[in-house]
């Protein structure tokens, strides 16, 4: 501690660099909190809000292959399977094709293997005997105002009619909401499949997946394997995953989240290096000749090299500490905007974060030390 | 007496760019402790080689260099390192403050290395202010300070570890004469008053006649004063 005023008047020599630096600083670990906690939130965030005892059986080739409706039955033969519920995509838009609509087919009366929202009884029964019947999440009713008893016509990208028509006409019958902490899953179009595959021309019989509800979270790698050995060698071969699994390879196919994070939090902290560094290699630069009066007081090259990381490991701590606890304190506001809970950032980023300052304390100090150290005193006191 | 500072055949010489300059040619100097010495002559005459070299900032290339009982030439840099914080107080002409730190924390600096509590280095830094005459300016920084004042502090900062020997570069060379002659007369004062040993370069007949002795130092020689200089 007691060294501490000297430490502090290196630092505070000049003020606006010192405060300028210390600013890049702080808002580069506050893109360091952010981003590296996007992807531990993105985890965070699968882990709290999927069931463990939800698997998806999809095409081990491509989920967009299909799988038939035949498999259905035998799936939910396997002992642990509870439930099994046909989920097909329908691909709809509305009006224009910018105007995507997130619509599906389902069994409704099994909606909740794939669907963690909340519906009124009473819509999932008029949905059942309305073949034309559709369930529409909250975002929609928003953006097109639409209500029970509505009649509205999606385009489908994928499934046209015996007339050709890809257009279909759909009866609003009920609406649901969400849990707390769900994942933003309002914009829901759903249809029933049994119309859906009645209606369309091809692929009459399949389904995009399977939703299947297990008996114990515990069990649910051995009752995915022996989902998917009992259709080995088959046409249409199983791939059968826990749903955090699942979500967690649909995130994946945008891109690797994790890696593209990473190289934006390297090149930052990369060139966050030469800016500390030239700052320190600044400072030392221009106080060569208090420097020497330090050595020529006894101040050894230990004690420098020692005065020099300690300045810089106050400035890059300091400035870390504070772009950290402004990324803590945004976090959860940037999840809850997202739509998704919002979720505190992990003590592991905020960890590694700390740990990447002090690297920095002594990386940025490294070149300055060794200056300060080749420093031959009678020139520095001769200002040569 | 004794002799603090003992100098032997000392042969200093420095290369700049191609050139090989001898500043001292075989320098022999005795001082016995509780002397005032200064040291004069001419730019470029070795004057200052002679002052870094007792004080332990420099070595010599031949000749030995015995200060305050100690074979300096014999010494590690980490040893002349250690010997300079014990034995030898530096006086600069730019006074070299830290500009951010207050008079007080200025002087303790050397006292930060050693083993003193936080209560005894503010005890001695308190004397020494008081013995230069800034008792009150303690919480000033340099640049609310005068020039005399700032030299003073540096004063301070060179006497708070109680060295045998004050090393003074052109004290008084950044000074009027009024403030000059003010800190001469502090010199002076510690040097009879308190015993310190003081070895000081100077351009100025003036202050060297404050002196107790006088050596005149040309082309890496000593020798005497010439006509026109104090001797």
């Amino acid at each position: 501690m007691k060294f501490l005023p000297l430490v502090w008047s290196g630092l505070w020599r000049k003020r606006v660099r010192t405060l300028l630096t210390m600013l890049s600083v702080a808002i580069a670990f506050v893109l360091f909190g952010l981003l590296d906690g996007v992807t531990a939130g993105f985890d965070l965030a699968l882990t709290r809000m999927t069931d463990g005892a939800k698997l998806r059986t999809a095409s081990r080739i491509n989920v967009q292959n299909g799988l038939p409706l035949s498999y259905r039955p035998r799936i939910e033969s396997v002992p642990g399977v509870r439930e099994v519920g046909p989920w097909t995509f329908f691909a709809g838009y509305y009006r224009e094709p910018s105007d995507d609509i997130d619509s599906f087919a389902l069994d409704v009366t099994r909606f909740s293997i794939t669907e963690d929202v909340i519906v009124d009884p009473a819509y999932v029964e008029a949905m059942r005997t309305t073949r034309t019947g559709a369930i529409i999440g909250p975002e929609l009713v928003n953006l097109y105002g639409w209500k029970i008893g509505d009649r509205v016509t999606l385009k489908s990208r994928i499934w046209t009619q015996a007339n050709g028509s890809s257009d279909w006409t759909f009866d609003i019958v009920g609406t649901y909401s969400l849990r707390e902490g769900a994942f933003p899953a309002g914009e829901g179009f759903w249809i029933n499949h049994d119309y859906l595959d009645e209606a369309r021309t091809h692929s009459k019989g399949s389904v995009t997946l399977y939703g299947v509800r297990i008996d114990d979270a515990a069990h649910a790698g051995t009752i995915g394997a022996a989902i998917d050995a009992l259709f080995a060698n088959s046409a249409d071969e199983t791939l059968t995953q826990a749903e955090r699994d699942y979500f967690r390879a649909q995130i994946d196919r945008v891109g690797n989240i994790s890696f593209i994070v990473g190289s934006i939090i390297a090149a930052v902290l990369f060139a966050l290096l030469f800016v500390t560094a030239n700052t320190m290699m600044q400072s030392i630069r221009e106080r060569v000749p208090e420097l020497a009066v330090l050595k020529t007081y006894g101040f050894g090259d230990t004690a420098i090299a020692g005065l020099v990381v300690a300045e810089s490991a106050l400035l890059c701590l300091t400035s870390a500490a504070v772009g950290l606890t402004v990324a803590a304190l945004l976090f959860p506001q940037m999840f809850d905007a997202m739509g998704v809970a919002p979720l505190p950032l992990e003590a592991s980023t905020l960890a590694t974060g700390t740990a990447i300052a002090a690297a920095f304390s002594i990386l940025s100090a490294l070149l300055p030390v060794w200056r300060a150290q080749r420093l031959k005193l009678v020139d520095a006191l001769a200002g040569r | 007496m004794t002799n603090i500072v003992s100098m032997k055949a000392v042969v200093k010489a420095y290369v700049r760019g191609k050139q090989r300059v001898e500043v001292l040619r075989g320098i022999d100097l005795e001082a016995e402790q509780g002397e005032f010495l200064a040291l004069m002559g001419p730019s470029g005459s070795g004057k200052t080689t002679l002052l870094n070299l007792i004080g332990g900032l420099d070595r010599p290339d031949r000749g030995t260099i015995t200060v305050a009982g100690e074979r300096l030439e014999a010494l590690s840099a980490g040893q002349l390192t250690k010997w300079r914080a014990r034995h030898i107080g530096f006086i600069f002409q730019f006074y070299n403050l830290l500009p951010v730190l207050t008079a007080e924390r200025n002087v303790e600096v050397p006292l930060l290395l050693t083993k003193l509590s936080a209560k005894e280095r503010q005890r001695n830094v308190n004397a020494a202010l008081m013995l230069v005459g800034l008792g009150d300016r303690a919480r000033h920084k340099p640049a609310e300070l005068s020039g005399g004042q700032q030299q003073r502090v540096a004063i301070a900062r060179a006497l708070v570890s109680d060295p045998s020997v004050l090393v003074c570069d052109e004290p008084t060379g950044d000074l009027d004469r009024e403030t000059s002659d003010s800190i001469l007369g502090l010199l002076q004062l510690l040097n009879r008053t308190h015993g310190k040993t003081i070895v000081m370069v100077t351009h100025d007949p003036r202050a060297a006649e404050r002196a107790s002795r006088r050596l005149y130092v040309d082309k890496g020689v000593l020798g005497q004063a010439p006509l026109g200089h104090a001797a």
